[in-house]
């Protein structure tokens, strides 16, 4: 269990930054205490500090998961971020896509999201921007990074592509064994 | 405005009016419709004797006479008395259909055994009846009132003589004894002696099938060497234990109690497939009857029950939305409101997207009890020893609402991941998930203020979920998971701080439901330990044992709580809870009970 070195903090903040812009601030310094970043084995933590100093008392083989695990460092170097972040991340995303409840399995099963299949999008959301998919009925479902451009959605194919798969909550049952 | 006139005839008239009132049915005096029978008063019924009394002489009158003087004279009188014995014969038919009742009865009784005692008291009912109806004749007689009834009467009664004419000619000798007695006299007393007959036929074969029925044949060696099939051995299954409950009528003399018991067992081991160890096992914790109940309600599997995740959802909304997929579904009971109970789907319940998103986690409802006895309360430290999967844990913190730390250990690796993606999935982020042996938490951490202790147990309560318990466990299993159930109750207690404000409280529960791994080991914490037992808060659920065999446990240990498949409808479970009051560990106390062993 270590800090994060600066050069990895900002990899990780980049990388939030993408999706919920500015409100990377709230993640971290929240009313209910300070919370912080923590590395270990390569997975990134995000974990409140009181839990952190009874964390210390135990032996790092033996813990197995603190907090909330945000991501890991790919051997490239690239911070990736995990399914388990999400929990963190719906409320303060900035740009959302709705599915309809027909292309919802499909995205669970780790599709992209077509045209066909695609409900709402936040207005003015760019070509390449980090989003939060959300279900009809505003459960999160997973994030991934939009294709086309609010404006180029409206004339695109029904068979288009709109938002690339990067995460989705069926990860949970599909690879429970290297969730984190 | 105002009301449209609708003349096209479409609208039906809907009753009567808002204010017309019903008139209701017309009640009338007593005695109206129905005359009561009179009781007699005292007066009258003096009367009646004397009239009685008069009637009789007059008959001894008659008979004297009769000698005395010609025929035509008798036959005169006798129209007089006619009446009177077709009364008489009334009563005596009446009495054949009331004992005809019986044969029927006794019929009945054959198919159980219990019928029989029914069937003599529906005899003595009878013997009430014919009684009462006697009493009536009497009064009628005594009357005189309604001739015209008898009259009918009589028309059957001479179809009745027509039929036992055959009989009459039978018994012309002894009729020629009592030359003195009319016809009808002489078929009444025919009537009486067939009917002691058949009475002492039914009797006797109501005998013979009883004792066909008690006396239940001990099978031979060779017969109990060669299964047929499962029928027969249901059926002897259910003769032994008749002849249990019943042992000193039904017994066979030669044979012990205990070669019943052992026949039942092997016989119990065949139809459910448990092994002779377990099967014994099971017998010692339950009377006969309770204990079939048991087998059978372990075949079966309990319903699906699903936990709402209290953190991200509430129960009604999760309902909704799972109706909606098609999910038929209630609430769990009275004692929880965060439980459901699925009784079909059309979708996997596991892969639902309220399930992904993690709006609920499936959870028997037996794994609810230890979780509400430890009431989590927000702001604490709690430990759970033996947390994988995960769903206990989850339900703790859910009820901290994320307040806290949570501490989840399992000893098991493999099974860590499942607790650490259910707790990712629940949103839960304020635990401290890892993989130590339970027995050197001690060691590492303490002073928390609440501790959960679900031990690692044969399963005994859980054989529906897994038939494999049946036949795989035997006493050296039982010995290991008691010892170490000991050694972590005893780790827990250590982990938890007397000192703290609102805890010092750990719970102890296990899926089994063998003394040996519940009462023992808690009574076991109990002496090694400033430990008390409180009240779970469990308000369902049976009391803990305080005695079994040889075993004398501390009497507070009726305040644990068991739950049975059978009565309860869920998993079979034990929980205690223990309140800690001191730190001390006594340590003199155990090396003096160790030199004494």
């Amino acid at each position: 269990m270590k800090r994060l070195t600066e050069e990895k903090t900002k990899l990780v903040l980049e990388k939030l930054t993408k999706y919920i812009g500015t409100n990377v601030k709230l993640l971290l310094d929240r009313p209910d205490g300070v919370y912080c970043f923590r590395e270990r084995k390569g997975r990134v933590y995000y974990v409140s500090e009181k839990i952190l100093s009874l964390a210390s008392m135990v032996n790092p083989d033996k813990l197995a998961s603190i907090g909330t695990c945000f991501g890991k460092f790919t051997k490239s170097g690239k911070f990736r971020l995990h399914i388990t972040a999400l929990y963190h991340l719906a409320p303060y995303v900035q740009h959302k896509i709705w599915v309809k409840s027909s292309a919802e399995q499909q995205f669970l099963y780790g599709h992209h999201i077509s045209k066909s299949g695609l409900s709402r999008i936040t207005e003015n959301t760019p070509q390449y921007q980090g989003v939060v998919i959300f279900s009809t009925n505003n459960i999160p479902l997973g994030f991934g990074v939009t294709a086309k451009s609010t404006m180029d959605c409206k004339y695109a194919d029904p068979m288009a592509t709109i938002c690339f798969h990067q995460a989705d909550i069926g990860e949970y049952i599909r690879s429970e064994d290297s969730l984190i | 405005m105002g009301r449209k006139a609708k003349f096209d005839g479409t609208t039906a008239p809907s009753g009567r009016g808002r204010k017309a009132k019903k008139q209701g049915d017309p009640t009338f005096p007593k005695g109206v419709l129905v005359k009561e029978a009179k009781e007699l008063s005292h007066r009258q019924r003096q009367r009646a004797r004397k009239r009685l009394l008069k009637k009789q002489n007059l008959n001894k009158k008659l008979n004297k006479l009769e000698k005395t003087k010609g025929k035509k004279e008798v036959e005169d009188i006798l129209t007089e008395d006619n009446v009177k014995n077709v009364t008489k014969q009334l009563k005596t038919n009446k009495k054949k259909k009331s004992l005809k009742k019986q044969p029927k009865n006794n019929d009945l009784s054959h198919e159980d055994d219990q019928m029989q005692f029914d069937s003599d008291s529906n005899m003595s009912d009878n013997e009430e009846i014919m009684r009462g109806e006697q009493q009536k004749i009497t009064k009628q007689k005594l009357l005189n009132s309604d001739t015209e009834d008898e009259i009918d009467n009589y028309d059957d009664i001479e179809e009745y003589e027509q039929n036992e004419e055959m009989n009459q000619k039978e018994d012309a000798d002894s009729s020629d004894n009592d030359v003195d007695l009319l016809p009808i006299e002489k078929a009444n007393k025919k009537l009486k002696k067939k009917q002691e007959e058949e009475q002492k036929l039914a009797e006797q074969e109501m005998h013979d099938m009883t004792l066909q029925q008690s006396v239940f044949t001990f099978p031979t060696e060779e017969e109990l060497a060669e299964v047929t099939n499962l029928k027969d051995v249901q059926q002897r299954i259910k003769d032994v234990i008749m002849v249990l409950s019943d042992f000193k009528r039904l017994r066979d003399i030669n044979r012990s109690r205990s070669e019943y018991v052992d026949l039942l067992r092997s016989d119990l081991c065949t139809y459910y497939s448990y092994n002779n160890f377990l099967m014994g096992k099971l017998m010692q914790i339950f009377p006969l009857d309770e204990l079939l109940e048991f087998l059978e309600a372990s075949e079966v599997q309990r319903p699906m029950t699903i936990r709402t995740n209290t953190l991200k959802t509430r129960r009604r909304d999760l309902a909704e939305a799972l109706i909606n997929r098609g999910v038929n579904l209630d609430p769990i009971g009275k004692w929880t409101k965060i439980g459901l109970v699925i009784y079909t789907s059309q979708v996997p319940m596991g892969a639902t997207p309220e399930y992904l998103a993690g709006h609920y986690i499936l959870q028997g409802a037996s794994s609810f009890l230890p979780v509400m006895a430890l009431e989590p309360k927000e702001n604490e430290k709690i430990l759970d020893m033996c947390a994988a999967p995960g769903g206990k844990s989850s339900h703790i913190a859910a009820l901290m609402k994320n307040t806290g730390v949570i501490f989840s250990n399992d000893v098991n690796e493999e099974r860590i991941k499942a607790v650490v993606g259910n707790f990712h999935r629940l949103g839960i982020v304020n635990s401290i998930v890892c993989t130590y042996d339970g027995r050197k938490l001690p060691s590492v951490i303490k002073s928390f203020d609440r501790v959960l202790l679900d031990a690692p147990c044969t399963g005994t309560g859980v054989v529906s979920k897994d038939p494999s318990v049946k036949t795989n466990k035997d006493e050296v299993d039982i010995q290991r998971c008691c010892t170490l159930q000991k050694e972590l109750l005893l780790a827990a207690i250590d982990c938890a701080n007397a000192r703290s404000e609102s805890g010092g409280i750990i719970v102890y529960s296990t899926c089994s439901i063998l003394p040996e791994e519940n009462e023992w080991v808690v009574d076991h914490a109990l002496k090694k330990r400033d430990v008390k037992l409180i009240p779970t808060g469990l308000e369902f659920g049976a009391e803990g044992f305080t005695s079994y065999r040889q075993y004398r446990f501390h009497p507070s240990l009726k305040l644990t709580k068991r739950f049975y498949p059978h009565i309860h409808n869920m998993d079979g479970f034990f929980v205690a809870k223990l309140k800690k009051f001191s730190n001390i560990v006594h340590k003199n106390k155990n090396a003096e009970e160790e030199t004494l062993n």
